[in-house]
This record gives structure tokens, sequence and C-alpha cells, in this order.
């Protein structure tokens, strides 16, 4: 018995040191190619100029830009439906209705986001354009639209799953002082809940940003900072995508190890952000 | 009824049989016969409906050969030609020397091909000049209202820069100036297609194979780009079409090859909308 005990700390021991080891080896790998660019001084050069290879320039700001923007605007557009989608999943309608649309957000999350790009292409672009008459609807505005869908059933899982640990008699007790359902919602099961939907919201976030076919298929990719949620952008993985399709050995291949750490250390901040927001209020 | 459908299955498998002969001791393909193995190819976007048709052609003539056709443009092609990524890389524009010295390639070029402008049927503007277009890429003239049409903001889209399609746009019809940052991206040419038939306010262009009725291609100093007029050597922003391999090509890619260059290649090639070399 004992035995059996030890293999099974040793297992699972090593493939917790092993994925810890493989993230900070991810970060490591990164900075080791990024610094053939760091030596020559350039770092600066690429956080804040433009992007114009031709010219000799190879600023990653815009798609810097275009990743908050768009990982930002899809988050804001998902976080109160989903919400309101676990809300009832899991309190005003546990029974057939609920089981039903959790259901479907379980068969959501199944779907490869190359079929969420098509829709997004061959659906929602057109709409857009024709509803702005502005530019070719390949926009900030649609690729954030999209990448909400996407996000939605991990913030919608997370959200119901803590909803449900809110312990029974302190919903029986609101339903009996004769509260409503946005008080129960407001009052009692969000500042229970309050982790796991920050923890809802962090991966939903960090799946926004590191999504890249959406973004690359769908937001227009074009290379100028963005000055309207209408025009067209490019996200940092879409850039990877694109330049590494391109080259192997110049210089703009050598600065998208730039645009990996720069992604890298946003989705860290981010999620030590909120690690230390939600130790701090569970205090 | 159980018999019966053995039967008609064995009749059908005969038909395709002798059908398949039939392909096979007629043409090129014969060349094949007893040949097994994988066939990856990979780069230029333009290349690809005439690949594909070679390819289902010879893998339907010989079950055991498989070909691999993936697209990436030019760039990716000879990189991955270099690296052994593949066996075949094809380009839309000459490799450079450089390219050439560093992964000893070898070219072959099985016909050439025109990059037209294009836009969306709806647009009533099918006409441009040479300054306009360059105007319009750089940033200059951003409204179709300018050019006569309606007061509405031209959408341009270009192609990433492994694109030999692009470059041969960029040197020929706009005369190495510059590509305006709000472009759109796309990443083939089957994407510029689409996304210029989906967008009535749209600009691109694209290799003229593959040029039909969801597109309309945009006269350029009232010289209509056309397979006549590529041929003719008028309209002047055209291109080889190049297959490339690392070292002179042996085994299937050189079979392959001689196949886009033999004459039911080069025919295959002239129906997709190229024009021959042979």
């Amino acid at each position: 018995m004992l035995f059996k005990e030890n293999i099974a700390r040793i297992v699972f021991l090593s493939a917790s040191i092993l994925s810890a080891v493989a993230t900070l080896l991810i970060l490591g790998f990164m900075i080791l190619l990024s610094l053939p660019v760091l030596e020559t001084g350039m770092i600066w050069g690429i956080l804040t100029d433009p992007w114009s290879p031709d010219h000799g320039r190879f600023g990653i700001l815009a798609m810097i830009v275009g990743t908050v923007y768009i990982s930002s605007f899809s988050l804001l557009i998902s976080f109160p439906i989903s919400l309101g989608c676990s809300f009832f999943i899991q309190i005003i309608h546990p029974d057939s209705p609920g089981r039903f649309l959790k259901l479907l957000v379980q068969l959501m999350t199944a779907i490869p986001t190359v079929i969420y790009g098509f829709v997004g292409v061959f659906l929602l672009v057109p709409i857009v354009r024709k509803v702005f008459s502005y530019g070719s609807g390949m926009s900030i505005l649609s690729a954030s639209l999209m990448l909400a869908i996407l996000i939605s059933p991990t913030m919608i899982l997370f959200f119901s799953q803590s909803f449900a640990r809110v312990p029974k008699r302190f919903l029986d007790a609101t339903e009996a002082l004769g509260a409503t359902s946005f008080q129960k919602l407001f009052y009692v099961i969000l500042p229970n809940a309050w982790t796991g939907v920050f923890t809802g919201l962090v991966l939903a976030f960090g799946r926004a940003m590191g999504d890249t076919l959406i973004a690359l298929m769908i937001s227009g990719n074009s290379v100028v900072l963005p000055s309207s949620i209408l025009d067209s952008a490019r996200t940092l993985t879409a850039h990877i995508a694109m330049i590494i399709a391109a080259d192997f050995d110049s210089i703009e291949f050598k600065t998208i190890f730039i645009c990996g750490g720069v992604l890298y250390i946003m989705t860290s901040c981010g999620i030590l952000l909120a690690r230390f927001s939600v130790k701090k209020r569970v205090r | 009824m159980n018999k019966r459908f053995i039967l008609i299955k064995c009749l059908m498998a005969m038909t395709v049989i002798i059908f398949s002969y039939g392909i096979c001791s007629a043409s090129g393909l014969d060349a094949f016969k007893g040949e097994k193995g994988v066939l990856r190819i990979s780069g230029g976007t333009a290349h690809i409906p005439v690949i594909m048709e070679v390819a289902k052609r010879i893998m339907t003539a010989n079950p055991d050969i498989q070909i691999t056709i993936a697209g990436g443009g030019s760039g990716a092609g000879i990189k991955q030609v270099g690296e052994g990524l593949v066996n075949i890389g094809n380009s839309g524009r000459l490799p450079t020397e450089i390219e050439v010295e560093k992964y000893n390639l070898v070219i072959y070029k099985w016909a050439i091909d025109g990059v037209a402008p294009v836009v969306n049927p709806k647009n009533s503007i099918q006409k441009l000049s040479s300054k306009e277009l360059q105007d319009i890429y750089s940033g200059k003239i951003t409204n179709w209202k300018t050019l006569g049409g309606e007061d509405r903001s031209i959408n341009i889209y270009t192609r990433d820069k492994s694109s030999g399609t692009r470059e041969v746009f960029w040197k020929k019809a706009l005369g190495k100036g510059d590509i305006f940052g709000r472009a759109n991206f796309v990443a083939s040419n089957g994407a510029m297609k689409s996304a210029v038939t989906n967008d009535p306010y749209a600009l691109g262009y694209v290799s003229v194979g593959y040029i039909d009725n969801s597109v309309a291609p945009v006269s350029l100093d009232n010289v209509a780009p056309s397979l006549d007029t590529v041929k003719t050597g008028e309209y002047k922003v055209a291109r080889g079409l190049f297959s490339n391999t690392k070292g002179t090509a042996t085994g299937l890619a050189k079979k392959f090859i001689d196949y886009l260059l033999s004459s039911e290649g080069q025919k295959l090639a002239a129906e997709k909308g190229f024009i021959p070399v042979n």
C-alpha cells in the first residue's frame, strides 16, 4: 500500500514539475531567441515604431494595441452574456431548459475555431460592412464579436460551476426574504462565487488573447494603429502566423520572438494580477 | 439480393479497372506505373489549381502514390524545399541567387501567369491607369468617388511578404511603390478571391488563372488582363510559375515535373488559365 502511494506521489510530482519546467523553458527559449535583436538595441524601436519592413522599421506597437483591443472587447461583450447564461442555467431554470442550454454550451467547446472563422468571413463580416457602411467589415468589431462567442463557453461553464457551489441554504434564505432574481444574483451569488467568476474571466481572457485563427481570418490584419473599432487591425498571434509563413532568417523573423515574449508577459501579467486581487478579496 | 449486390460490385470494379487502364495507356501517366510513396508539395498558391488536378490524375491512376499539397506562398515553398521539408517547392517568382546558392535549388518553369488587379463585379470602375493604381495602393486615393464611383472608401487587399504574386504585382504594377498600412492582408490567391467576391468595395490582385465570374479584372492603362494579352506581352504584369527542387529532381518529384512539362500537363495549364511554356 505504502509502496503504491509512493509511486503515485512520484508520478504526480514529476508531472507537475514537468509542466512547470516546460512553461519556464518556453520563456527562456523566447528570451534566448530574441537575444540577437535585444543586443542590437532595437528593442525600443520595435516596441514603438510602425511596421514597415521596406523602410527598415519593425515596430509591433500596432499589433500590441490590436491584441489588447480585440481581446478586451470580446471579453466586454462576452462577460454579461455568459453571466446571464450561467445564472439561467444554474439558478433560474436548473431543470430541463437549463440542462439543455448547458449541453449546448458544452457542445460549443468542441467546435474548432476555424469554423467560427468561416462563419465570421461569410456571415458576420458582410453584415458588419452593411450595417455600418464603413470599411471592409474586416474589423476589430467583427473579430471581437466572433471571439466573444468562442470564449463564452469557457466562462459559462466556469461561472455555473462556481454558482453551484453557493450553499443552497443561502439561496433558500434569500428567497424566504422575498428577494428578486436580480437581488439574488448581485447580493448573494456573485459575492460568494466571486473567485470562480474571476478564474473563468482570466481563462477566457487568455484564450481570447492567444487565439490566432479568428483574428487572422476576420480582423483584416492591417498594420497601422486602429483609430476606431470598425478599423482593421492585426493581433500579435496573427502577426506571428503571417511572418513565420514567409521567412526563416530575416530581421522580420527575428522580431517575432519579441512578439511571442510580449504576448507571454501580457498573459502572465493578467493572470498574476487576477490571482493577486482574488487573494486580497478572499482575505 | 445479396448475390446481385456482389455482382454489381464486381461489375463496377471491373469498369473502374478498365476505365483507369484506358486513361493510363493513353497518357503520360504511364510513367507512374509501379511507383509508390509520398510526394510533398508546398508553396505558391497560384500553382494550386494545376498541381491539384495533376495530383488527382496521378493518384487515380496509381493509388499507391500519395501526394500532399499545401499553400504558404512562394517564400514558404522555397524555404521548405530548401530545408528538405517538402519534395517540390512552388514559387511564383524566380528564387533569388542567394536562395539558389544556399539551398542548391534547381528551377523548373512550367507556365507563365499574369497578375491582375481585381474588383467586385458590382463595381462600376473596371479601368485604372497605373498612376491611379499606385495612388490607391499608397493611400493617396482612398475613395471610389475620386475615380467616379460610389462614395465609399476603397478597401485595399494585399498579400503578405511570402507571396510571389505580391512580389510581381509590387514590382511591375506598383513600380515598387509603397503599400498603405491600412490594407487588409490575406494569405492566398483563393482567400484574396473570396475576399473580393464578398466585398463590393474591394480592390485586390490575383493570378489571372483565378479570374472567373466572381471577380472582375481591372484593365490597366486600357489593357485588359487576360490569357491573350499576357501571351502577346501587351499586359506587362506577368511572371513565370516555377517548381523548385533541392538538387536535380529525382524519383516521383522528377516524374511529377516531367508530367507538368509534357503536352498533357501543358494542356492542363492552359485550361486552368495559364500560358504553357512548351
